[in-house]
């Protein structure tokens, strides 16, 4: 399997090291020995140039965009809007197939969407209306045919029970908060167990309390489970509280401008400052160059 | 002027915090409504009230008129229904009507089925269901009652061909629009679990569509007991007994007014019956229960 995408990526028009940020050959080679070893990364983004179609215009939302994320990572994709952040996410998810380039996942080319890879929406109504609280964390892993019956159960139960809805399963979800849909959409993902979590600005839609409160049980909910997520935001503050890395996009289309790791406390203000200086630099410096 | 605006600032005003109150200490919080607010709130009886508002106008304009050929009393009309229901006959000449009924309609829906089926998956499904909705849904079912008759010959199968003309269309359109409009992310959401082809469209888009599904339905309904009733009219009796329709076209030729209107009367009733009730207890459980619908 791997040898096959190894070949894919070496006919293809990708160039080597698509990120010049990061020394990666060394890394690169020792990932073909074992695929599943826990020392390569989990995702490999290659090279990927997205493109999708409106009704007018071909739009290329990134254009050969790289990045590794290793398990237990919570790497976060930042940038303006435009960046193509969430188009990579769908290609991440499987849902747009890169026009060049390679996604791979445990070394394996993603080619359509699956439940080894769940996505959280920004909306609320990812949730079926006509589900449960319960039924809908289960409705995946049944969909899928992943777990018996009972087997759900159970795990539905303790994954709602760490989101704290343990109270809420019988309830359908229009009785709900916004909040505690997000929570019930994490939990329904979290019971998957999958290999990757992708997060499409999960708390974006969110009031500002709500949101703050919302990071902080992600984060308790990382030290407790250690799974791997793929995180997007357009908020730098967010991108800090809640990642480990961090992904810095350009916009129109969406190029890598730096990764960064993330740091709690002290040295996050300045963290701010110098993501914001990257970002709004360009924008001065577009500005400045229209008229 | 404008130093002196630049001047005028706000008072500084003390801070303060403050105790809230003991919620048992404010007194009313919550109060049961009254009676008549309750009563006000069950539909039913609103219903209820509007229709024998309505009946009792029928009465008493028909006292009025006094001319029990052309218009009888409600009294009357009750009287003659009994009088149908008593005898067996009424009842028989529905049950008639009823089961044609549901043959075509359950045919017609199956169809609609299959066809939205196909519109969903493949493109060239999509353009076949648009072009056949655009080209058969203006045209009323009745008028093809002439060519059933030529096909099918005198009999239920030609009324079930008019059926199943006059459920498709109204079904199947309602449930292609309820599935174009199923949000994108719920979609995603479903494609995401793996659902792929005939369970992403059952476990997927028809739960998502219901509320559009339903209306279809209750559409489809209306124009197949309407349609069935103008062709009973037309064309009456089928393998020796006849319709609801037929028993109001005998009673007209024998002027027994009053039985013309139990017809209808039941015809309405059977309406009313599967509108508020069939319909509604379908509604509770699923789309009201989701809170798809108010």
């Amino acid at each position: 399997m791997t040898r096959e995408t190894g070949t894919l990526a070496a006919v293809g028009p990708t160039p080597p090291h698509p990120n010049p940020l990061r020394p990666e050959g060394a890394e690169r080679e020792s990932r073909g020995a074992a695929a599943s070893d826990p020392a390569s990364p989990l995702l490999e983004v290659e090279g990927v140039t997205l493109q999708y179609k409106t009704k007018q215009h071909l739009v290329t939302a990134t254009y050969r965009v790289g990045f590794e994320v290793h398990r237990g990572d919570r790497f976060i994709l930042l940038g303006p809007s435009g960046c193509g952040k969430s188009t990579l996410l769908k290609g991440v998810g499987g849902f747009l197939t890169p026009v060049e380039g390679s996604i791979r996942l445990n070394g394996r080319t993603i080619e359509r969407p699956g439940p080894d890879r769940m996505m959280v929406f920004q909306e609320f109504d990812q949730l079926l209306p006509w589900k449960t609280v319960k039924q809908n964390v289960m409705f995946p892993m049944l969909a899928s045919r992943r777990c018996s019956q009972r087997e759900a159960t159970d795990r539905a139960m303790t994954y709602i029970a760490k989101v704290g809805l343990d109270k809420f399963g019988d309830v359908y979800p229009h009785m709900l908060s916004g909040g505690m849909k997000q929570r019930v959409a994490i939990a329904r993902a979290m019971a998957m167990e999958p290999e990757i979590l992708l997060m499409d600005e999960p708390f974006a839609a969110l009031d500002a309390l709500t949101r703050r409160k919302m990071q902080d049980e992600l984060l308790q909910l990382w030290d407790d489970i250690r799974f791997t997520m793929l995180f997007v935001t357009h908020s730098i503050e967010e991108a800090i509280i809640v990642g480990n890395r961090i992904l810095v996009l350009s916009p129109h289309p969406g190029q890598v401008k730096a990764e960064l790791n993330s740091v709690r406390g002290e040295g996050a203000e300045a963290l701010q400052r110098r993501i914001r200086g990257m970002l709004f630099a360009e924008a001065i410096e577009r500005a400045g160059a229209a008229p | 002027m404008s130093a002196e605006h630049a001047a005028i600032l706000p008072p500084v005003r003390p801070e303060f915090e403050r105790q809230t109150l003991d919620a048992r200490n404010i007194g009313e919080i919550e109060r049961p409504l009254s009676l008549w607010e309750r009563l006000g709130n069950i539909t039913p009886l609103r219903r209820f009230l509007l229709l024998a508002a309505l009946a009792a106008i029928w009465q008493l304009y028909a006292s009025w008129l006094d001319n029990p050929l052309i218009f009888p009393t409600f009294g009357d009309t009750v009287a003659a229904l009994v009088k149908g229901v008593v005898s067996g006959e009424l009842l028989a000449r529905t049950l008639v009507s009823i089961k044609v009924l549901v043959m075509g309609y359950a045919a017609g829906v199956a169809i609609a089925a299959v066809l939205t089926g196909l519109a969903v998956s493949t493109r060239l499904g999509t353009d076949l269901l648009s072009t056949l909705t655009a080209m058969f849904n203006p045209l009323p079912a009745i008028a093809l009652l002439p060519l059933g008759l030529l096909w099918f010959g005198l009999g239920n199968p030609s009324l079930i061909f008019v059926l199943i003309h006059s459920v498709l269309w109204a079904v199947s359109l309602n449930t292609f629009s309820g599935f174009l409009a199923v949000s994108q992310t719920l979609r995603m959401a479903g494609h995401n679990y793996g659902l792929k082809g005939v369970s992403y469209v059952a476990r997927i888009l028809v739960p998502a569509a219901l509320p559009a599904i339903l209306t279809g339905l209750k559409v489809g309904w209306a124009f197949a007991w309407r349609t069935l009733i103008a062709a009973e009219l037309v064309f009456g009796v089928s393998s020796g007994s006849g319709g609801l329709g037929w028993y109001i076209y005998e009673n007209k030729n024998e002027l027994e007014t009053a039985n013309v209107f139990a017809g209808l009367f039941t015809v309405i009733i059977i309406g009313l019956f599967i509108e508020s009730v069939v319909f509604r207890a379908i509604e509770n459980s699923t789309v009201r229960k989701w809170g798809m619908q108010q």
